[in-house]
């Protein structure tokens, strides 16, 4: 027969190694605390200044005709940039991926450098090749082409800062699967095209869509680099982010914050579909993780 | 392009990808940044070197660096809190506290901007409260610093989390069975396993921070000499046509930025073998 004391000591030999309870609170209550004051007082901000004026004047401020030109030219922003980087990133990561080739670590560093620069300076490049005074800019007047303060710019910008997301998230993916997948499609005689399309693109799915996901929330928040070659043309080269700039800066806060809250529905889509893809692309090695 | 292949493959397409890849990457990055070299080169060592000296931008360098390495320490105490409450202890509201840690990566930084800025002006719901203690946020350079960690908070939560899974329990409970108190356990034992994946949060966070615009042009309030950050000074310069000065500094903000990208680089690597070993 076991005593009760023996009982408890080995519960509490069997209890994982951890902090003392009032730690953790206190760690907890710190963590939730940082997380408050940093993410849900701003995000609450936004609401709440949006509705300031009551849900009259928040609907006024989104049906204005410049939000709408703002939010058409931020979705066909998203429109070309999203698709395009797709495009890229399969045949990126099926490159980097697949083969095992001289320069293959530079390359990989290369589609990431658009991370290392700043959104301003990614701005500043393209104002610098097609501006009034870059070196395309006399050339381009000649032939009455506009490129910066005009759609063009913003689209290339955007293209810019997007760049890598979609690689970055498909290669280590198709790293990690190997090629025998593929060298035994190849071997049974199917076609290049018929092992991209039917071994090498279902194992990548929930990558690619993540950064689909990504690719699409930076596309369409993207601020800096817009900013820098857009021109602030209300109703022509205004996106979403830069028209919340504008009636900012016209002392304009309802307004603002009222066209501001789109683009934090924009966030929550963003972080709900992340949320979800992660759950269902969960490999039974991180399942037993969450378990533990 | 197959002579560029280490090693024979049955899989097709090399050549075609290959080039692909690379035309595209020249189209997009490497041909536009270029310009910045061109333009850099045509403009002479003297003016180049005024641009980038002037007390203007100086002042702006010290607040950029300065803001983003104050956000970075931030982000790097409390994001270890936020990355060790996430994996290791379970409460109510534990996933959607852990989700919504990507929010600065989902939420356009124009909006972070003007929503900090609400707040912490002095009319707003924590500037007031903090202006009777005599601290003020808005348009000063805790403004910046306030931006800046907003910005970066994912990066030393999101490298961090991974590295605290895999630690294996064991070598805890090995280090307490030997006589270490938890605090004993965490310094010695915990942290050095840790330290690389910190580093290289820290890294992300800072060199994220040294580049960011959106967020903090709001909220620093924009004066010359005093809450005025790089990437405000290249914007200024651009839309007075002095490409010239914005081109200098951009150079030497992007050089900034590629040292970083390369201390990334080394402490990823460092991580990874690391976590080879654990």
């Amino acid at each position: 027969m076991q005593t009760a004391s023996q009982l408890a000591r080995e519960a509490r030999a069997v209890r994982p190694v951890t902090e003392p309870p009032i730690v953790r609170a206190a760690l907890t209550l710190l963590a939730i605390a940082f997380l408050a004051f940093f993410l849900m007082v701003p995000l609450a901000a936004v609401f709440a200044q949006a509705l300031e004026k009551g849900i009259g004047a928040y609907l006024a401020a989104i049906r204005e005709p410049d939000a709408w030109a703002a939010m058409r030219l931020t979705l066909l922003t998203a429109a070309i940039a999203v698709p395009v980087n797709v495009v890229f990133g399969l045949v990126a990561a099926w490159t980097i991926a697949k083969f095992e080739f001289r320069g293959k670590n530079l390359l990989a560093t290369l589609i990431d450098l658009p991370f290392a620069v700043s959104p301003v300076i990614a701005g500043v490049v393209f104002v610098l090749l097609f501006g009034r005074r870059g070196f395309l800019g006399p050339w381009l007047m000649a032939h009455d082409v506009k490129i910066i303060f005009a759609v063009p710019g913003v689209v290339l910008a955007t293209l810019f800062v997007t760049f890598p997301f979609v690689a970055r998230e498909l290669i280590p993916l198709m790293q990690a699967s190997g090629t025998d997948d593929e060298e035994a499609a190849r071997s049974l005689g199917a076609s290049g095209w018929q092992i991209f399309s039917r071994v090498t693109l279902p194992a990548a799915k929930w990558g690619l869509l993540y950064g689909v996901i990504l690719c699409n929330a930076r596309a369409m928040g993207e601020f800096g680099a817009v900013s820098v070659v857009s021109g602030h043309i209300r109703g022509l080269t205004n996106t979403l982010p830069l028209h919340v700039e504008i009636l900012y800066n016209e002392y304009n806060f309802q307004a603002a914050f009222a066209v501001a809250s789109l683009l934090s529905f924009l966030a929550f889509g963003t972080l709900i579909a992340k949320g979800w893809i992660e759950w269902r692309s969960r490999t039974p090695e991180s399942a037993r993780h969450e378990m533990r | 392009m197959r002579w560029l292949l280490k090693r024979q493959t049955v899989l097709p397409g090399f050549g075609l990808s290959f080039g692909f890849t690379l035309f595209y990457l020249c189209l997009i990055v490497l041909l536009p940044l270029s310009a910045l070299l061109l333009k850099t080169l045509t403009q002479g060592w003297l003016p180049f070197w005024n641009a980038i000296t002037a007390p203007r931008v100086l002042a702006s360098y010290r607040l950029s660096f300065g803001a983003s390495l104050a956000a970075a320490a931030l982000n790097g105490l409390f994001g270890l809190v936020v990355a060790w409450v996430l994996v290791r202890y379970r409460f109510p509201g534990r996933r959607l506290v852990g989700s919504l840690v990507d929010l600065p990566f989902a939420l356009p930084t124009a909006v972070a901007g003007i929503a900090l800025t609400a707040i912490y002006a002095p009319n707003g719901w924590l500037g007031r409260p903090l202006g009777t203690l005599g601290i003020k946020v808005a348009f000063e350079p805790l403004g910046v610093v306030v931006a800046l960690t907003f910005i970066g908070l994912p990066f030393v939560v999101r490298t961090l989390e991974p590295v605290i899974e895999a630690l294996d329990p064991e070598v805890e409970e090995a280090s307490a069975s030997l006589g270490a108190s938890r605090w004993q356990t965490f310094a010695r034992v915990i942290l050095p396993a840790l330290l690389p994946a910190w580093l290289t949060g820290l890294a992300l966070a800072f060199a994220r921070a040294l580049g960011e615009y959106g967020s903090v042009v709001f909220i620093s309030g924009n004066m010359p000499l005093k809450t005025e950050i790089a990437p405000l000074v290249i914007m200024t310069k651009l839309e007075q046509y002095d490409y010239a000065g914005a081109t200098a500094i951009a150079v030497v903000m992007l050089s900034a930025s590629f040292v970083l990208l390369w201390i990334i680089n080394v402490l990823q690597s460092w991580s990874a073998r690391r976590g080879a070993r654990i």
